[in-house]
């Protein structure tokens, strides 16, 4: 077998752009795969927590990753209180994430630095397409009766079909956590396969809610029912779970998205949510990448990070690196 | 250098180098000369010769370091003896006292000395800095505590003395903690030879105890290359040695320290067994064997360097082995996102590049990853060998690199024959998702430490050290201890009469003399003759007449001749422990069943306790006959007692993980009896053997062996099975190097002359097995504290430590 980036070069048929990532088209549910999946989780811990030790960058290289961390981000506010205004906020900040002057200290002023879409809830989807008109930053709605998933299926099939329409390009569903728990993978995988066909052009990110599932095995098992029924990306978590973007469980993802892709060939991106707030946090979730599955998952296209204060540590981390001295939130435009 | 612009579209890594310039700014601090440190006090060499001490990663010279010569050695013995009553009689907490300090010391300083290690040894500094540093600390806090406690969990033991303790180049500090640490908390002083690849952390350290207010004279640095070694294990003054190096050098101090009264521990080579079950969770099998083969490049005597993977899942494995192979970094060790640093000398990357040139040559597939090895500075790239059989050199030699060799294998049975196809038996990896197969096949490898799901886990909680030729002794734990002390009763010990082997050699001289054991009248009180008696040996649950064909008279006390013993041989010697072999059966079973067979003996000797009491008068002329049976059965039931109660541990390793320390038996014991006490040395020395599970091929008192081959009709009556206890009667003299010398046999016990234990020590070189001896000196069998009891049973087994993290 060749080496994962080989592969999935390969995967991409004639297409030149490295960006172009053919959509996973999903296959038949696999039940013999699902059940024969192995997680150790003492050693995935382990491999989890030398991650973060065996690798690390600085300087250029320090302030590149994390430009590139920026990104990577799926700009995010989904609290009981978001308005228009917030939400327009938060598109300006999408469209500009790291002020001009900063990147021109940095030399980076060619990059066109911005964040990979910006993630609200179905009501505030109108808002922030008008807000981003123009900029080419996708709006990514969750949906599916986000946070638990438990309204009508029907309810939640037509929330998908109101977003789409509403202009948001990328939807976030929920799963539901009971089929996991109680071992339906047919009902998951039947559920997933029909958001996906609701999403239609939409690419859909399925979020696990790793932190209600009790263990590593099921996440590694819902991964991959997911992806059978098509995901183009599988996602950590809400943000609204107790335990939300942890490295075990990321680790266990892209373990079963490479185990996918060995298998069929298709390739699924992967999204960390909830919890990562540090520049250095970024950094090592992108060595997780690089590490496991390769370069091609240090582009949008196939990462995201799901977070809201994670960017303004980074534009600290950025001012520390170009000016010596350590930087402070305030100085910072907020979103 | 590349441009933020640029960076961000390669994603590339780039340097992240740890800075030296501390380390460096020590070793210049000292003028970039180094002597030993002795009595707290840099002494120059006596001799005046030094040598150079280079950063593998560069070839360039670090330092110049003090050749140590037989003076300097004399020096730092002298220094270490004058410390060690003060030492010692400080008391446990003023040891704890200090020996917490050294841990905090070190704690205080760990950068400088992951720095200064990575320099001087090439290892990365991740590991350097996260994992040999971390433990050295923790050896020191462990042992605080064991300082701490040592007044009343180990109230009957007392210090050694000196400890002359010599270490390795792969883990230079690490390996100076797990011998300095028990030695001196448990009062004994020490003088430490570090590699002379790799000598800066120690003397590092050394200043470090001068710093923290250790008494001079505690712990002592002598540096130098393998004559300084000599000289320490020459050392007539040095109380024990202690040694982590290869096992061919374990083997010359082994041959060398024979007879000396020097205590002896060894952690010696390995090529220790990686077993992949087709259940396991391959990802993390992956990163098994990246900290497996590819931490401290590969240089590591307890490394999984032979992966053995179940034929469904080998080719699956083979391919992510090698995608992760190339995600791997090999370079600058004190570049922080290094993986793999350099290796310790070239004449090491040579011994490599031959045996990996050679796998190829017997035709093994060679797998290396694309990307290229610096070519500066000694670095080789991770190696994968396919297509390896079990008859490879590369599957049989320890390679110390940075290279795995890879067989399958269809069958747990099957898995575990691979992985016990070696001389070594350092440790062993076990990857299953089934705890039933994991705890199945732990117990059954020939290996003192089993990892399941997990490789190279230490902690100083938890005992470490061979089976068979990867050495004896243990580092780590209670079991660590033992190493470090003897019992308190054992300190006025006199040279004395209990000297089988030469009794053996007046038998056999008498022998020849008389020409014909039937020459000499016996004398009888009645008129009729008396029904001859044939003592035979007993081997394999038969009674057999010896090979030789050759009887050996037995005289009573008066001078008469009591009886005739056959003259066993090599041969019997051999049938003998090729019968205690095939009685496997006995180690396998359970801990009750052998209680209740040697319950069984002891109701069997009582039973027949008029004929042993007659025997005993007539053979020894001890008033105290009766009571030397009475002693007998009581020695049986308390080795009958202690059967099901030799209890493991479960060690607190700071894991989620439970530590298993399972004592278990040492297979086959060749014991050969004191000439003291006939009877009861006898079932003194061979019930705790064989009620702890092992197999025993017994060579009996050398003037009184009628007793012993009287007692196989005992054990006839008592459900023995055939093969556990097997009897040679002969000249000790004869048989001891005979069992010594013995490839299969595991362990002698000896309890005859000095000449007799320095004889069995050498021999038993040839496949390290274990030995027991008295040196000669005196040991009272009616003394319960001497003749029972926890020396026996800690002889009689060794600790395997089986690591199960655990966790859904």
């Amino acid at each position: 077998m060749a080496q994962i980036s080989t592969q999935a070069a390969a995967s991409g048929g004639g297409h030149l752009d490295p960006r172009f990532i053919p959509r996973n088209p999903g296959i038949p549910l696999e039940l013999d795969w699902v059940r024969e999946v192995r997680v150790n989780r003492s050693a995935v811990e382990r491999r989890a927590a030398t991650l973060a030790t065996r690798r690390t960058v600085k300087k250029e290289w320090q302030a590149a990753w994390l430009l590139r961390a920026v990104t990577l981000m799926d700009l995010t506010t989904l609290s009981g209180d978001d308005t228009p205004g917030r939400v327009r906020r938060l598109c300006a900040k999408a469209r500009q994430p790291v002020q001009p002057d900063l990147l021109e200290q940095l030399g980076a002023s060619s990059l066109r630095i911005r964040t990979a879409a910006v993630c609200v809830y179905h009501a505030m989807v109108p808002t922030a397409v008008e807000a981003l008109a123009g900029s080419g930053i996708p709006v990514a709605a969750v949906s599916t009766g986000f946070p638990a998933g438990l309204s009508p299926f029907a309810q939640r099939l037509a929330e998908i079909g109101a977003s789409v329409e509403a202009g948001a390009e990328e939807i976030d569903i929920v799963i539901t956590r009971a089929h996991v728990l109680t071992g339906d993978w047919q009902a998951l995988y039947d559920e997933v396969r029909a958001f996906r066909e609701a999403c239609g052009d939409a690419h859909i990110k399925t979020i696990l809610a790793t932190g209600e599932l009790g263990t590593l095995r099921n996440v590694a098992r819902a991964s991959l029912v997911c992806m059978m029924a098509g995901a183009d990306f599988i996602k950590t978590s809400t943000g609204k779970e107790s335990v939300n973007a942890v490295l075990p469980v990321g680790l266990v993802m892209v373990r079963a998205i490479r185990d996918y892709l060995e298998r069929t060939g298709h390739l699924v991106g992967f999204k960390p949510a909830g919890g990562i707030r540090t520049a250095k946090d970024s950094l090592v979730w992108l060595s997780l990448m690089k590490e496991e599955l390769g370069p091609r998952w240090l582009r949008p296209e196939l990462f995201r990070f799901g977070a809201s204060a994670l960017l303004t540590d980074i534009e600290r981390q950025l001012e520390y690196f170009a000016t010596g001295r350590y930087s402070a939130d305030y100085r910072h435009p907020m979103g | 250098m590349a441009s933020i612009p640029q960076i961000f579209e390669s994603m590339d890594y780039g340097p992240a180098p740890e800075a030296a310039t501390p380390a460096l700014g020590w070793i210049a601090g000292h003028g970039g000369r180094f002597g030993h440190l002795i009595g707290g006090e840099w002494i120059e060499p006596a001799e005046g010769q030094y040598f150079e001490t280079t950063n593998p990663a560069t070839g360039k010279a670090l330092a110049t370091i003090a050749q140590g010569s037989g003076a300097d050695v004399d020096r730092a013995v002298a220094a270490g003896r004058a410390a060690q009553p003060a030492w010692a009689a400080a008391g446990g907490h003023a040891r704890a006292r200090h020996l917490y300090a050294l841990a905090r010391q070190v704690q205080k300083h760990s950068r400088l000395l992951s720095v200064l290690e990575s320099l001087d040894n090439g290892k990365p500094i991740r590991e350097s800095r996260d994992i040999d540093i971390p433990l050295v600390a923790r050896h020191f806090y462990h042992h605080a505590g064991w300082a701490q406690l040592m007044e009343t969990e180990l109230a009957d033991m007392a210090p050694l003395g000196v400890v002359g303790q010599i270490i390795p180049w792969n883990f230079p500090l690490l390996m100076l903690a797990w011998k300095i640490a028990p030695a001196i908390a448990m009062g004994n002083t020490v003088v430490l030879k570090p590699a002379e690849f790799t000598s800066l952390t120690a003397l590092l350290f050394a200043e470090l105890c001068r710093n923290a207010g250790l008494p001079p004279g505690v712990v002592n640095v002598v540096t130098g290359d393998g004559r300084t070694g000599e000289a320490i294990v020459a050392h007539p003054d040095i109380d024990k040695i202690a040694f982590t190096g290869s096992t061919e050098v374990g083997r010359i101090i082994r041959v060398a320290t024979a007879g000396s009264g020097k205590k002896l521990s060894l952690e010696l080579g390995g090529k220790s067994p990686f077993i992949v079950f087709e259940d396991a969770d391959l990802d993390s099998v992956v990163e098994g064997v990246v900290d497996a083969i590819w931490f401290n490049q590969g240089q590591v005597c307890c490394a999984g360097s032979r992966i053995l993977a179940q034929e469904g899942v080998a080719e699956r494995l083979t391919a992510k082995l090698r995608a992760r192979m190339e995600t791997l970094r090999v370079g600058d060790p004190l570049d922080k996102a290094v993986d793999i640093g350099a290796i310790i000398a070239p004449v090491q990357l040579e011994k490599i590049t031959a045996l990996v040139r050679q796998g190829e040559e017997e035709g093994a597939t060679m797998w290396q990853p694309s990307w290229s090895c610096p070519t500066e500075g000694c670095f080789y790239p991770p190696t994968l060998f396919t297509d390896v059989a079990p008859s490879a050199t590369i599957a049989q030699v320890e390679i110390f690199g940075p290279v795995v060799v890879m067989m399958t294998f269809r069958t747990p049975t099957e898995a575990v024959e691979l992985a016990n196809n070696t001389r070594y038996g350092l440790a062993a990896s076990v990857w299953t998702e089934s705890v039933n197969l994991a705890l199945d096949i732990a117990p059954k490898l020939a290996a003192g430490t089993v990892w399941v799901n997990c490789t190279n886990m230490f902690d100083a909680s938890a005992g470490f050290g061979g089976y068979r030729e990867s050495g004896f002794g243990r580092e780590g734990g209670r079991e660590g201890l033992r190493e470090y002390v003897k019992p308190r009763w054992s300190d006025g010990r006199t040279v004395g009469q209990s000297d089988g082997a030469r009794a053996g050699k007046r038998i056999g001289r008498d022998n020849a003399r008389n020409k014909t054991a039937s020459d000499r009248p016996t004398v009888r009180p009645s008129d009729l003759p008396p029904i001859d008696r044939t003592a035979k040996l007993y081997i394999g649950g038969k009674q057999v007449r010896p090979d030789s064909g050759y009887s050996l008279v037995v005289h009573d006390a008066a001078g008469g001749i009591a009886g005739e013993v056959g003259r066993g041989n090599r041969k019997d010697i051999r049938n003998a422990v090729e019968a205690a072999q095939k009685a496997v059966a006995w180690t396998k079973g359970t801990a009750h069943n052998r209680a209740q067979v040697v319950y069984f003996i002891a109701e069997n000797l009582a039973a027949r306790g008029d004929e042993f009491r007659k025997r005993l008068r007539a053979l020894t002329g001890e008033r105290a006959a009766a009571r030397e049976v009475d002693r007998a059965i009581e020695r049986a039931f308390s080795a009958a007692a202690w059967a099901d109660k030799w209890d493991g541990q479960v060690h607190h390793t700071p894991f989620r993980n439970v530590t298993l320390a399972m004592p278990e038996p040492l297979g086959v014991i060749g014991i050969v009896c004191p000439e003291t006490a006939p009877l009861l040395a006898f079932v003194s020395t061979v019930m705790p053997a064989v009620a702890l599970g092992n197999r025993v091929v017994v060579v009996p008192s050398g003037t009184a062996p009628l007793l012993a081959t009287d007692f196989y009709q005992v054990l006839e009556t008592s459900d023995v099975p055939a093969g556990v206890i097997n009897i040679v009667t002969g000249d000790p003299a004869e048989l001891t190097p005979v069992l010594a010398a013995h490839d299969d046999v595991d362990g002698v016990w000896h309890f005859g002359s000095a000449e007799g234990a320095a004889e069995v020590e050498r021999l038993s070189a040839g496949n390290m097995k274990r030995t027991w001896v008295d040196f000669g000196l005196e040991r009272d069998w009616f003394d319960e504290e001497q003749a029972a009891g926890r020396e026996f049973l800690e002889h009689a087994t060794q600790v395997k430590n089986i690591w199960v993290p655990y966790g859904e």
